[in-house]
């Protein structure tokens, strides 16, 4: 059995309960409307004689896709507020870089990880910078979702929360461009989920920190000397 | 010779129409502009009292299918209303006067009925290349800023003249421009379609002719009456739709029985009109009706968001049969092949640094 003992590991709470929670609701709302979303574009093609009046199933489908996407909003909405009120790893200028040191990091696990320049590994107890620089963009993207789904959904409904989102549709040129748009950027959410859970994979293997993990329990195995850099 | 002026109602009676079909007229069009009951009444006093409206109709690039539509409105009274009697001061297909005379008579209108005329443009207006459309030597950009100055209202009817149509279809070679973007600080109201319904176009001309105000538009200027809903929503085969019940090709079982045509690229989803309400030809039957997707004819830009007949529109920059979903499934592919090319590289080029860690434990352990 191979065993390593670290003398020196320390044990860090990063990932607070409304964070995982955030995590797990957010990554189950994107596959459920990836995969309702993908059908409602590209229905499979049934062939039957039934009437139309005995089955409804395309309907619920749609209904779900509805039903993810308001509880998909809420949590962003949650999660953005907590970009305020949470821990250091939770705060929103860990997805902005705005100091230059932020973009040096950057720049490091860009060479480090993803060019494999040197065969260090870079030391970070919450997100690291590229990382979070790229949720920023995740953030943008569940924001114009949200405008052109809401947008789209605002014709077919009479409640007033779609309808704060109405303008961005005559603003894409009207409902097709901005159905389309919506569907373009479902690629991005798919994309986007395969490099992220190799990179959660990646890390965990090379650093051996419980990356994983972390986002089910909230804890992260920190070297020692690595904490108190910050 | 002072002759008193009629009213709108005594010019119809006078054309030989009983109170009667003025009356089926009146109802007809509130029903049309969704009024209530009491709306009926307004609009049969309001056409008793006022007088007639001039008229000035341009044509400017199109194909003169709002004309024509017009002229089939299923109500015999609509296109002697405008046609005759809210009068045409100036349209180049119908009028009888031709050259200098129509010059002529377009001028006097401008000048004696200068802020009252209401103005109607069928057509997009060149941009670009003026010389694309000129009338009696003058270029359509030219005509419709001078026309528009004194005008109360602008109509602009149909694609061409809402949002440019076919002409404004890349790479729009004359620069093609609907009314709105070469024309501001007036209100123009946008009557959508490749040609509008003619029961539409008669209804918004009996909104501004009833209330003298320009009926509530939505956000692209169409009026709300006829454009708040989508056609997919006023669709008789909308249930198919609901249980998923599709047509596959145009020759299968599934378009015998009169599924719904959303596969078949079918725009009802994303196109705002009331088609499905309305419908065309004194209400006989509309294009879905017909056993044809709609193309989306009543929204901006309809024949760039092709290929008509498939549902995604193709991506931009890539042929035309290809899809977000192809690209989307190329570029899944590709990242798929670039993390396992990460990942080999990983377990090579960090392999010491992996070992390295527990070759230095099994050191420490002995």
């Amino acid at each position: 059995m191979e065993t390593v003992k670290q003398k020196t590991i320390k044990e860090v709470y990063v990932w607070e309960l409304p964070v995982r929670f955030y995590h797990w609701i957010n990554a189950l709302c994107i596959v459920v409307l990836s995969v309702t979303g993908y059908l409602i574009g590209r229905p499979p093609a049934l062939q039957s004689a039934a009437e139309a009046s005995f089955s409804y199933w395309f309907g619920w489908i749609r209904f779900i896709h509805f039903v993810a996407a308001f509880v998909f909003f809420f949590n962003f909405v949650l999660r953005t507020y907590w970009g305020f009120v949470g821990n250091k790893y939770a705060q929103w200028y860990n997805f902005i870089p705005l100091k230059k040191s932020q973009w040096e990091e950057l720049f490091n696990v860009l060479k480090v990880d993803i060019l494999q320049l040197t065969t260090k590994s870079i030391p970070s107890i919450g997100h690291n910078m590229l990382a979070g620089f790229t949720y920023f963009f995740t953030f943008l993207a569940f924001l114009l979702q949200s405008l052109t789904g809401f947008g789209l959904y605002a014709a077919m409904s009479d409640s007033w929360f779609p309808k704060l989102f109405s303008w961005i549709v005559p603003l894409l040129g009207g409902d097709l461009p901005a159905r389309n748009f919506h569907h373009i950027l479902m690629w991005f959410f798919i994309i986007f989920a395969m490099i992220h859970i190799y990179l959660v994979f990646y890390h965990d293997y090379i650093e051996r920190n419980g990356l994983t993990s972390s986002m089910i329990g909230g804890w992260k195995f920190v070297k020692q000397d690595e904490d108190d850099k910050e | 010779m002072t002759k008193k002026k009629a009213t709108i109602y005594e010019e119809i009676r006078a054309k030989g129409h009983s109170r009667r079909d003025f009356l089926k007229f009146c109802t007809t069009m509130s029903v049309m502009l969704g009024l209530e009951t009491s709306g009926v009444t307004q609009i049969t006093k309001a056409l008793e009292k006022k007088h007639r409206i001039p008229v000035i109709w341009m044509h400017f690039q199109e194909c003169t299918c709002c004309s024509e539509s017009f002229i089939r409105s299923s109500h015999p009274i609509v296109a002697d209303i405008v046609l005759d009697k809210i009068s045409l001061d100036y349209t180049e297909t119908l009028m009888a006067a031709s050259g200098h005379q129509a010059e002529k008579s377009l001028h006097d209108t401008m000048e004696k009925y200068h802020g009252e005329y209401l103005l109607m443009v069928e057509g997009s207006i060149p941009a670009k290349d003026e010389a694309f459309c000129c009338i009696g030597g003058r270029s359509a950009l030219e005509i419709l800023k001078e026309v528009s100055e004194g005008a109360k209202a602008i109509i602009a009817w149909g694609n061409c003249a809402s949002s440019g149509c076919v002409q404004a279809a890349s790479p729009n070679p004359t620069g093609a421009q609907p009314v709105h973007k070469v024309i501001k600080g007036k209100p123009i109201i946008n009557v959508q379609g490749c040609p509008p319904i003619a029961e539409v176009m008669a209804g918004v001309v009996v909104h501004l002719l009833a209330f003298e105000r320009i009926p509530q538009l939505d956000s692209l200027g169409r009026p709300k009456a006829f454009y708040s809903r989508r056609v997919h929503d006023t669709c008789y085969r909308r249930p198919n739709y609901d249980a998923g019940l599709f047509v596959e090709s145009f020759d299968d079982e599934n378009a015998k029985r009169g599924y719904c045509l959303y596969k078949m690229g079918c725009r009802g989803p994303n196109t705002y009109n009331s088609c499905g309400v309305i419908k065309w030809n004194n209400g006989v039957s509309y294009p879905i009706q017909s056993g044809h997707p709609c193309i989306g004819c009543s929204e901006a830009n309809f024949w760039d968001n092709g290929p008509f007949y498939q549902h995604l529109q193709s991506f931009p920059g890539f042929g035309i049969e290809t899809t977000a979903d192809k690209i989307g499934v190329g570029l899944g592919i590709a990242t798929g092949a670039g993390i396992a090319a990460h990942a080999i590289s990983t377990n090579i080029r960090k392999r010491k640094m992996l070992q390295k860690g527990l070759k230095e434990n099994k050191t420490e352990n002995k």
